[in-house]
């Protein structure tokens, strides 16, 4: 329930809401999309991206001298959590065809079709299998399939949304393998939202010029992926899972290739080797950073990982100056603050507004620009609304969504939403969300080839973790498509690496030279990394965690 | 439908975060709470979820939590509360703590799979019988609908799986997140949300209606017919491209 000081502006709201009824309804722009140089004003003026203190020089590594996101700086001018002299590699724990570091979207698929090839893997996973932002994404998974939809035009669409940086060959992969993914997930299970006739329904998404959102109700990835999860534990004999045992770095052999990786048993601290002729990183994103304070969409795990292992490795970055926030993160009540408002709200007609109940932008430009104009309505003029924790936001107007498209839509349509609201006592088919930007997305990553490939022979990379295919701004309903399309290359160029490749001795060289070169480039730290798991701790407990010595497994 | 249980399990709980909040900037050690974590006893803010509550006393959780936004089903918590002898459920991550809440989060749920060849399955109840005979050993108690956080009607789909109406499963099962709280409570030790899973599976693979727009557009696909457009615009000088960008049409 909303605080009784907010009820003039929610008055506002719900008296414009016929006139904007009624401009929705006539088919034309609600509000005029911006231009290309009014998107790089809004973009430059208040994107978080473009703040000095966003960025800066990283000191070592594949990408020595680039200016990249302060935070993924620090986990990468880290010391690693192991020594690498301590470890015998002579007689591996574990041996397997394939290695695959994650058990979301990118993992799962990629496990699928490695075993259809005959391949073995194991998936490591640092908390459950699917305990990733696979599972959490809402509104969809873009693919073009409508007659005046070539995949073409979703292909101009992704690299508008990326500002043009995006990598011409992955975003055609993405887009021309769209389609197969569609049918491919429908022969596994997945129940896609149809029309009566049997075909495809479909929405708008943030800059899409065509509707080409395929959706699940608002329950996309947790279908998708619970579909790929089960198809993974159907074959015990070719996938073996390991939950909550996360690779921590990665091994090398003496030929410069990845040999696979080692395994940290987040209960009971024992480390493990694993020896692969392949392996894929599909470790997801960062949100769990928290970059610049940002509240996160991101599930609990969404640490970096994948990054700092394969940098350490040698492996080249791209684009990890770009952070991606969501424009439509919740901010009342305080106890949801920062989840995900799915962008299918405003696909389906939601608007956002002002604490006047107007339109300032247009609802469904791409993430960075939308982001930026509601931060620019909060923050320079002054029309937000502010919660009575301090945080502001601004409207976004989901009844409107019932007049659109019939009574009920929200219910069948937004199920997780509504029930995300519901226990609040808000009940968004008749009253608006309160929202604003939520860090949601690592644009960048680690870099690849149209297989998936790296620099680094033996190891390849997936889904959210890789950089290339979104440029410096993802669209809405990419990344499920993402996971799957490149998902299914990595499993299936890995599997035939693996077929041929040949071993060289096990190394954690890179480890030392590593931690060399962060004392040579004079790094003092007391940093570790990969992060795994964010602190929620409070300071005063602790300030009690005493300890002077940890033995064993405490700590 | 999302309703029913919000309304039924916590009548006053929806006017109470703007006074906390309120309170909070003036004397901030009065809105705290006392819940029970396993036992122990702790002084939680009012308002915090199960889940904030938990990370607030000092705990580092490495089971039970996951998405910490209601999909993943990761928090399965059972609680109960002073003077009610009732067991309660939830997710950690979004329900909210109360005076005197005595709570233990459940690390993982021992549930059966079974193993299948989707292909090789029919969507109708011999497919059940044979993968979860369990099923049929339901006493429709309704403990598993009253357990759901989700407020699903976990009765009504396990009743629809016994008549074989696959459809009617996925529907009502649709927006389960697998947390297993229905399967801890089922005393014909049911794993229901498996058996959802399933017939979702079957649903999507063998009834759900075939689009005749995808066949069609898989066709051009393999036939190259895209090729030429590619290669133009992938070769196209940023410029160039960037005003086709601006200049496309919008689809209403």
């Amino acid at each position: 329930m909303y605080p009784e000081y907010m009820k003039p502006s929610l008055d506002k709201v719900a008296q414009s809401r016929n006139k904007r009824f009624e401009l929705a309804k006539s088919g034309k722009p609600v509000f005029p999309p911006m231009s290309a140089e009014e998107r790089e004003e809004v973009l430059v003026k208040f994107h978080p991206d473009y703040k000095p203190e966003s960025r800066r020089k990283i000191r070592i590594g594949p990408n020595k001298g680039e200016l990249i996101t302060t935070e993924v700086a620090d986990i990468l001018e880290s010391h690693s959590r192991i020594s690498p002299d301590v470890f015998d590699l002579s007689v591996p724990d574990y041996e397997t065809d394939l290695l695959i570091i994650g058990g979301g979207g990118g993992g799962t698929a990629a496990a699928i079709i490695a075993m259809q090839k005959g391949t073995k893997s194991i998936i490591s996973t640092k908390l459950r299998l699917g305990d990733a932002n696979s599972m959490m994404s809402q509104g969809g998974m873009q693919a073009a399939v409508t007659p005046q939809d070539p995949p073409t035009r979703h292909y101009l669409d992704a690299m508008g949304g990326g500002h043009f940086d995006n990598r011409p060959e992955l975003v055609r992969a993405l887009t021309e393998d769209g389609p197969d993914v569609v049918k491919w997930l429908e022969e596994l299970g997945v129940v896609w939202d149809k029309n009566e006739d049997g075909s495809m329904q479909v929405l708008h998404g943030g800059g899409t010029s065509r509707k080409r959102m395929h959706s699940c109700r608002d329950y996309t990835g947790a279908i998708i992926l619970r579909t790929l999860m089960d198809e993974v534990r159907n074959h015990p004999d070719k996938i073996t899972v390991l939950e909550f045992m996360p690779v921590v770095e990665l091994i090398m052999d003496g030929k410069g290739q990845c040999a696979g990786g080692i395994l940290y048993n987040l209960e009971t601290e024992e480390y493990f080797t694993v020896k692969a002729k392949a392996t894929i990183i599909a470790t997801g994103g960062y949100g769990r950073l928290h970059i610049r304070s940002f509240d996160t969409t991101n599930h609990y795990g969404a640490t970096g990982d994948g990054l700092v292992m394969a940098y350490r490795a040698g492996a080249k970055l791209l684009y990890m100056d770009s952070v991606q926030y969501h424009p439509t993160g919740s901010v009342f009540p305080e106890q949801i603050a920062g989840f995900l408002i799915t962008e299918k709200i405003r696909g389906a007609g939601g608007q956002p507004l002002n604490k006047f109940g107007e339109l300032f932008v247009f609802p469904r430009e791409p993430r960075d620009v939308e982001s930026s104009a509601f931060i620019r309505e909060c923050v320079e003029r002054k029309n937000g609304i502010e919660t009575p924790s301090g945080r502001v936001g601004v409207w976004l107007d989901s009844p409107l969504i019932e007049m659109l498209q019939g009574d009920g839509y929200i219910n069948k349509q937004f199920p997780a939403m509504h029930r995300q609201f519901i226990r609040y006592g808000i009940d968004i088919t008749e009253e608006p969300m309160l929202v604003y930007p939520s860090l949601h997305y690592q644009n960048g990553g680690i870099e690849i080839n149209t297989k998936c490939e790296t620099n680094i022979p033996g190891l390849y990379v997936a889904g959210e973790a890789s950089g290339g295919v979104h440029g410096r701004n993802r669209l809405m309903g990419n990344s499920v498509l993402d996971y799957n399309v490149f998902g299914r290359r990595a499993g299936l160029y890995a599997a035939q690496h693996s077929k041929s490749a040949k071993l060289g001795k096990l190394s954690l060289r890179h480890i030392s030279e590593y931690e060399q070169a962060l004392k040579k480039a004079r790094i003092k730290t007391d940093r570790i990394s990969p992060v795994l798991l964010p602190s929620y701790t409070p300071e005063d407990v602790r300030k009690r965690q005493l300890t002077a010595h940890y033995e064993g497994t405490l700590r | 439908m999302a309703t029913k249980k919000a309304a039924k399990k916590k009548p006053a709980r929806q006017s109470k975060p703007k006074a906390k909040a309120k309170a909070k900037k003036e004397t901030p050690k009065k809105d705290t709470i006392t819940v029970f974590i396993m036992g122990k006893a702790h002084k939680v803010p009012a308002d915090a979820t199960i889940m904030g509550a938990i990370e607030y006393a000092g705990y580092l959780i490495k089971r039970g939590a996951g998405c910490r936004e209601g999909f993943c089903g990761a928090c399965a918590t059972v609680y109960r509360l002073p003077g009610d002898y009732k067991i309660y459920t939830g997710l950690a991550c979004t329900t909210l703590v109360e005076e005197g809440m005595w709570l233990s989060q459940l690390p993982a749920i021992p549930g059966q799979k079974a193993i299948y060849d989707l292909d090789k399955l029919e969507a109708n109840v011999a497919t059940i019988q044979k993968l979860y005979p369990e099923v049929f050993r339901c006493v429709a108690c309704n403990t598993c609908t009253k357990a759901c956080p989700q407020d699903l009607e976990v009765m009504d789909y396990i009743q629809a799986a016994k008549r074989g109406d696959i459809e009617q499963v996925m529907d009502l099962s649709f927006d389960c997140i697998c947390c297993g709280m229905c399967a801890i409570r089922c005393p014909a030790e049911i794993v229901q949300y498996n058996v959802g899973l399933l017939a979702k599976r079957l649903y999507g693979k063998y009834l759900s209606q075939e689009s005749p727009e995808l066949s069609k557009r898989l066709k051009e696909v393999k036939s190259h017919k895209f090729d030429k457009e590619y290669k133009e615009l992938m070769t196209m000088k940023k410029d160039k491209l960037k005003k086709k960008y601006y200049e496309r049409d919008l689809e209403s």
